[in-house]
C-alpha cells in the first residue's frame, strides 16, 4: 500500500510519521498531503483557547471522553476524536516542553483517539504555522472531530477562530475584572464561553460579567453571527461537572452552523486562510531565492545607514523586477 | 524552513512517587533545543508505547526509581517492536543496579544513566545516538 492509502486505511504509525514531515515542512510530506486532499473536508474542528492555567488540557481531556460516549449528530456511532495540543517553543533555544498529555492520561488505550503535541515554533497567533496541515492529515485519516488546543492565550491570539468551525474560549474565576471582559480580542471569537474551575470562589461573578459583556458584543460587533448567542457555561474539568452540557452546546452550535448555511461560509474561511498563508509564504520564499546573494542584506545596510526608508527599499526591490 | 527538531518522550513508568529527576532531564533537553513531550507520573508500558507512536518521537527517556525496571523496560521494548517502532532509541535513568545494566542493554536499551549524571552528558549521548551532532540550537 502507498503511504496515502495506509493513512486512509487507519495506519496510526504512518499517520504519525506524516505529521512529523508536515511539521518539518518536508516536501515529501506535502506531496502526501496533496494526495490525501480529496479525502478531507469531513471533519468538525473545535478550537479550545484561553489563558494559561485556566484548565484547557484538563477540559479537552474530559471533553474528548464525553464526545466518545455518545453518537455524533445524525450518526449512530461516537465520533473518532483527534487532539492537536500546541505548547510554546522557547524563543532562545527553539526547544519546548510539551506537557498537555499529562492531563490526558484518561484517553490512553482508546483506539478512537489520537493525540499529537505540537510546539509553536515561533508562531505568535496561538497555533503553530503547520497546525492547519496537521488537521488536514487527521481529517483524511478519518477523525470526525479534531480538537485544537492553543498555547496559553492572552488577549490577541485569535488565530484559532480561523482554523476551527466552533471556538471555545475558557476563562476562570479571578482572571480579571469587567474591563478585561470588555476588551476586544479573544472573547469576541468565542462561540461558546466556558468558566472553568466553577467550584472556586467568584465563579458566579465571572459568569455574570461575561454574560453582560456578551450582551453588548451581540448588539454591536457580531452582525455575522446574529442568530447565535454564545452561552456561558460553568464547568469543573477536574471532576467532569458541566462537561455533558458543554457537549450539548457544541452540538447545538454544529447544528446551528449546518442549518443556517454558516457551515459552508466557515469552510470557505478555513480554506482561504490556509490558502493565503501558503501563498504568502511561497511567494516570499521564491522572491528571496530569486535575489542574488547579499542583495537583501545590502538593503538592510542602507536602511541602517538611513540612506533609504523601508518603503523605498521594498519598492526598489519589487519595481526593479517589472 | 524548520530544521528538523528532535522529538523526545520523557516518561515515568510504574509507581514512583516523584518526578523531580525526570523534570530536570526534560528541561535540559529543552534547553538543548529539543521538543520534549512530558507525560507525568504512573504511566503503564502501554501508555508509553502509544504516546511514543502518536508523537513519532526519535527517542524515549524512561526514569525508574522503584526497582521495577526488569519488569517494565522489557515490556516497553516489546510493545515498541510489535508496533513497528524499530528506530526509536530508549534511554533509561534512575536507580538501576549495575548487575542489571548488561541485560537491559542486550534487550535494546541504548544508554543507562545513574544518579549524579551531568545533564550535559545526557544531551551529548542523545545527540550522538540520533546523529544530530553538536550543532547550535536553531
Amino acid at each position: 500500500m502507498s503511504l496515502p492509502e495506509r493513512i486512509v486505511a487507519g495506519d496510526r504509525l504512518a499517520l504519525a510519521r506524516l505529521l512529523t514531515q508536515l511539521e518539518n515542512e518536508a516536501p515529501e510530506g506535502q506531496d502526501t498531503l496533496g494526495a490525501l486532499y480529496v479525502h478531507t473536508g469531513d471533519s468538525y474542528r473545535i478550537g479550545v483557547t484561553g489563558a494559561p492555567g485556566t484548565g484547557k488540557s484538563t477540559l479537552v481531556n474530559q471533553l474528548a471522553r464525553q464526545l466518545r460516549q455518545r453518537p455524533f449528530p445524525d450518526a449512530s456511532d461516537a465520533p473518532r476524536v483527534a487532539i492537536i495540543a500546541v505548547d510554546p517553543s522557547s524563543p532562545f533555544t527553539g526547544g519546548a516542553i510539551l506537557g498537555d498529555r499529562i492531563r490526558m492520561r484518561d484517553l490512553s488505550g482508546d483506539e478512537g483517539i489520537f493525540i499529537r503535541s505540537m510546539a509553536s515554533r515561533g508562531s505568535l497567533g496561538g497555533l503553530a504555522k503547520t497546525t492547519g496541515s496537521l488537521a488536514l492529515a487527521l481529517d483524511a485519516a478519518g477523525f470526525e472531530i479534531i480538537l485544537i488546543e492553543t498555547v496559553g492565550a492572552g488577549q490577541a491570539e485569535v488565530e484559532v477562530a480561523s482554523a476551527a468551525h466552533t471556538t471555545i474560549v475558557i476563562d476562570a474565576p479571578g482572571m480579571g475584572d469587567e474591563v478585561q471582559a470588555n476588551k476586544a480580542g479573544i472573547l469576541e471569537i468565542a462561540d461558546i464561553l466556558v468558566v472553568n474551575k466553577a467550584d472556586q470562589p467568584g465563579a458566579e461573578n465571572t459568569v455574570r460579567v461575561l454574560e453582560m459583556a456578551l450582551e453588548f458584543a451581540n448588539q454591536q460587533e457580531r452582525a455575522d453571527r446574529v442568530n447565535w448567542k454564545p452561552p456561558v457555561l460553568p464547568t469543573t474539568a477536574t471532576t467532569g461537572v458541566g462537561i455533558p452540557g458543554l457537549v450539548d452546546s457544541i452540538y447545538a452550535h454544529f447544528n446551528f452552523l449546518k442549518d443556517t448555511g454558516q457551515w459552508a461560509e466557515r469552510e470557505r474561511q478555513l480554506i482561504s486562510t490556509q490558502f493565503y498563508a501558503g501563498l504568502q509564504q511561497e511567494l516570499f520564499e521564491r522572491f528571496c531565492r530569486s535575489n542574488a546573494d547579499g542583495v537583501l542584506e545590502r538593503k538592510i545596510d542602507a536602511l541602517l545607514a538611513r540612506k533609504i526608508s523601508p518603503r523605498e527599499a521594498i519598492a526598489s526591490l519589487l519595481d526593479a523586477r517589472d | 524552513m524548520n530544521r528538523d527538531k528532535l522529538r523526545v518522550l520523557v516518561a515515568k513508568p510504574g509507581l514512583d512517587g516523584h518526578d523531580r529527576g525526570a523534570m530536570v532531564v526534560a528541561r535540559a533537553l529543552r534547553d538543548a533545543g529539543m521538543e520534549v513531550i512530558y507525560t507525568g507520573l504512573r504511566q503503564t508500558p502501554e501508555m508509553i508505547a502509544e504516546a511514543a507512536l502518536q508523537e513519532d518521537v526519535d527517542l524515549i527517556g524512561l526514569s525508574i526509581l522503584s526497582g521495577a525496571h526488569m519488569a517494565l523496560v522489557p515490556r516497553i521494548l516489546e510493545l515498541l517492536k510489535t508496533q513497528g517502532q524499530h528506530d526509536v532509541h530508549v534511554l533509561l535513568g534512575g536507580i538501576i543496579p549495575d548487575e542489571d545494566v548488561d541485560e537491559l542493554k542486550s534487550l535494546g536499551v541504548s544508554a543507562i544513566f545513574g544518579p549524579g549524571t551531568p545533564t550535559t552528558e545526557i544531551v551529548s549521548v542523545v545527540r550522538a545516538l540520533t546523529g544530530t551532532g553538536t550543532d547550535e540550537p536553531a
